[in-house]
């Protein structure tokens, strides 16, 4: 009994795990993106809220807040967000130049989803660090079918 | 084909406050995978970069690709500095370009 119970809290582990993991490795196509928009810096993962519906049935028009974690002050503000759509033809979604004089680092937009996956933020501080969040979207509808 | 647009900014804030912009832009953000009714493919084009400029100087930039919705929307903050004016401009990949003036009032 008390070993099952252990396997169980093993894999809930391993489940709360898996979405940083997955982030952060074993999808080479995924690394190779989220370098060139890092320009081979570091990455770490936080401070970025990728918020958007779980299950979004027009991949078409898929509503979208990004807000990053920061003061938003002329020492330590966002300078740019980028958001990616892995699986979409053309990943690099939109990216947006931020300042100081922005007072907050946040985004509202509608992106095309072109399938199931997972949306993701980059940003880029103006101590040069890289933040990353993410959200997975499932769409009934996809963009990008037409045709 | 003229691009509409509708800019929302406050019309008054107060200095220091963060207030919020919202821009709409009527286009079609072709992605370029899209035929017409004889099977050519519509070529790509997007509103490809939007700018914020707030008294003269640039506040806030967007580059924009195939994976924004049609007609897009965007909603982004400013800091109220100086009463003046905010002028959004915009270009799509076939050169269009579009624009439009918001202006405010900053109290002290």
């Amino acid at each position: 009994m008390s070993a099952d119970r252990r396997r169980f809290l093993v894999s809930c582990s391993a489940l709360a795990l898996a979405p940083a993991l997955a982030l952060a490795q074993q999808n080479p196509q995924r690394e190779a993106l989220l370098r060139e928009v890092t320009r081979g810096a570091a990455l770490r993962i936080g401070r970025v809220l990728v918020d958007t519906p779980t299950l979004a049935d027009n991949g078409h028009s898929v509503p979208l807040r990004i807000a990053v974690d920061s003061p938003m002050t002329a020492a330590d503000h966002v300078r740019r967000i980028t958001i990616l759509a892995e699986r979409n033809p053309r990943p690099v979604v939109a990216s947006y130049a931020l300042g100081p004089y922005s007072g907050r680092g946040e985004i509202v937009t509608r992106i095309r989803v072109a399938d199931i996956q997972d949306i993701i933020a980059v940003a880029e501080l103006s101590d040069g660090s890289f933040w990353m969040g993410s959200a997975h979207v499932i769409v009934t509808e996809l963009a990008c079918l037409e045709g | 084909m003229s691009m509409l647009a509708r800019v929302q900014v406050p019309a008054q804030a107060r200095r220091g406050d963060v207030f919020p912009i919202r821009i709409a832009i009527q286009h079609s953000m072709e992605t370029g995978y899209r035929p017409d009714n004889f099977g050519r493919r519509i070529p790509k084009n997007v509103i490809n970069t939007l700018t914020c400029r707030y008294n003269g100087v640039e506040v806030f930039r967007a580059e924009m690709g195939s994976g924004v919705s049609a007609n897009p929307q965007l909603q982004f903050y400013l800091r109220a500095e100086n009463s003046g004016e905010l002028v959004f401009d915009w270009v799509d990949d076939s050169g269009q370009r579009g624009s439009e003036r918001a202006p405010i009032t900053v109290t002290a």
